[in-house]
């Protein structure tokens, strides 16, 4: 009848085909990406029952937080509010959106043990869904910036667009994190709680609430924290008035590449342990 | 032709988050035969050891043993879960599987959605899925229980839609972890039914049970599993009747 039609599975353990399987995983993943979008909006929704205002919480939590910070931090760094509110603003959404992202990323595949055990689903889906649901969650912050450039009268010029790229950026680096980080959370237990300790230094380390400028001299030393280069490249381009400078731009894509090549090459030898791990 | 081969399949289950030394050494001590430390000194479960047969179009085979055999494993390892760490598979057919027929529902959401994430699971197109929600909608008769959280469900209703997604598929290969049935008895006739035209319309099924009636009514070849090792192989009545001490056993499986 019809042989050559039928799906076949094939696997043989002296000749695993890591990339081949890998990558078919892959592209497995982002082919069904509304199976990721849909669950990702479950998530959401689950997360918010019952609640009032909703998501709108993530909104309104930032509004407080960009409120106050902004009003202390500008006397104490002595910079004018008019100025300082709509970085603050920026960087404290971004920042948030990673805060908010790497530690669901570490527990974003065993949290789905149980469909991980019992579905032969592609392990990317479960990385896209925790991105779509971080995704959604940031969306509900971005009309406070334009109210915060409303209020403040600061108005990004065409260099705005530059933003794109930077998200791109942020995204794939997502991407990479959530595959990497919750494979070898699945795996090793312990280094989720060292990524939410990571997360706290990196908060005072990275400059969200200071500017860059005020380290002087020393400020190329900052190109040493991945995560500058990471909020730079969407912060400038809206608020600096300007694409944050070419160096930011590099290292941020060198980041990129070595977290990608890290996480791909995990994810290629390791993928099909995880059935085993979570 | 849909087929399932298996040549020395090995499938070895690490024991990760152990931790202290005594009790791993405790453990191996313990159970010396399938529980024993590989190359790099990790804990590991033998869960399937060196498996060989083949399965050909039209046979409903049953893996038959007690608890901890290893059944379960070699369903998810023929659906593709767990990938093998020694030996050959190879799956030739589309697979259905009724091995967990609830994973991947969510409480928090009605049926009906329930029905389209399912659908989504299944890597299914908008067609597809509106069929699904159709077919399952119809067959669970759930009614305006359909647009109410599976969390609100009785435990009846739970099971008939999760029957009804399940059900709604016609594979060449059907693996099944207990004959599926459930409900009151008018639910349980339709049930029985469908469920005998998902395994009639199946190239192949493999079938996990404990139930010997299952077994004979429906199966034309056992395979009894022991300690992750097959220990027997034959038609039903053959092995059945050594298992259940009708014939002595011709050998002692050593």
């Amino acid at each position: 009848m019809q042989t050559a039609a039928l799906p076949t599975y094939h696997t043989d353990a002296r000749n695993p085909q890591r990339k081949a399987r890998a990558m078919a995983d892959l592209a497995a993943g982002f082919v069904s990406w509304r199976l990721a979008w849909a669950l990702a909006r479950l998530d959401m929704r689950n997360r918010y029952r019952g609640s009032v205002i909703g998501p709108f919480w993530v909104t309104l939590s930032t509004a407080i937080m960009v409120a106050g910070l902004g009003l202390l931090y500008s006397q104490l760094l002595k910079q004018d509010l008019a100025t300082y509110l709509p970085h603050l603003a920026v960087s404290l959404i971004v920042w948030n959106t990673i805060a908010a992202l790497v530690p669901d990323s570490t527990t974003c595949l065993t949290s789905a043990e149980g469909v991980i055990r019992q579905l032969p689903l592609p392990l990317t889906t479960h990385a896209l869904r925790c991105i779509f649901r971080n995704a959604f969650s940031a969306a509900h912050s971005l009309p406070l910036i334009a109210v915060v450039f409303l209020v403040t009268g600061h108005m990004p010029g065409l260099e705005a667009f530059m933003v794109i790229p930077g998200l791109l950026i942020l995204g794939v680096n997502a991407f990479a994190a959530s595959l990497f980080l919750g494979m070898i959370c699945a795996r090793f237990r312990d280094i989720g709680q060292i990524v939410t300790n990571v997360m706290q230094l990196a908060f005072f380390m990275t400059p969200v609430i200071w500017r860059a400028e005020l380290l002087g001299p020393k400020a190329p030393l900052l190109l040493l924290n991945p995560f500058y280069p990471m909020l730079e490249t969407i912060r400038a381009p809206l608020v600096e008035g300007g694409m944050g400078g070419l160096t930011v731009w590099i290292v941020a894509l060198l980041y990129t590449a070595l977290h990608c090549g890290v996480a791909l090459a995990f994810f290629i030898r390791f993928r099909s342990r995880v059935a085993f791990w979570v | 032709m849909a087929s399932i081969v298996a040549d020395n399949l090995t499938i070895e289950f690490p024991l990760y988050h152990l931790g202290a030394r005594s009790l791993k050494k405790r453990l191996l001590s313990k159970a010396a035969l399938r529980v024993r430390t590989d190359d790099s000194n990790r804990v590991v479960v033998s869960a399937l050891r060196n498996l060989n047969f083949t399965i050909q179009r039209g046979e409903r085979v049953a893996l038959v043993g007690s608890n901890g055999a290893g059944k379960t494993t070699l369903l998810r390892t023929i659906a593709g879960i767990y990938e093998p760490v020694g030996g050959e598979l190879t799956v030739a057919g589309q697979i259905g599987s009724l091995i967990d027929p609830g994973a991947g529902m969510d409480p928090d959401s009605t049926g009906r959605e329930n029905i389209r994430l399912r659908g989504l699971y299944r890597g299914m197109d908008e067609a597809g899925i509106a069929a699904l929600e159709e077919d399952a909608a119809t067959f669970s008769g759930l009614g305006e229980f359909l647009d109410v959280p599976t969390r609100g469900y009785s435990a009846g209703m739970q099971v008939r839609l999760s029957f009804a997604m399940a059900t709604a598929m016609a594979p060449q290969i059907l693996l099944m972890d207990e004959w599926f049935l459930a409900g009151d008895a008018d639910f349980m006739q339709r049930a029985e039914q469908r469920l005998a035209a998902l395994v009639n319309g199946a190239d192949i099924m493999v079938i996990a049970t404990h139930d010997f009636e299952i077994v004979r009514r429906w199966c034309t070849r056992a395979i009894r599993m022991n300690a992750g090792r097959i220990v027997a192989d034959g038609p039903v009545a053959e092995v059945l009747d050594v298992m259940q001490g009708v014939v002595p056993a011709p050998q002692p499986a050593g």
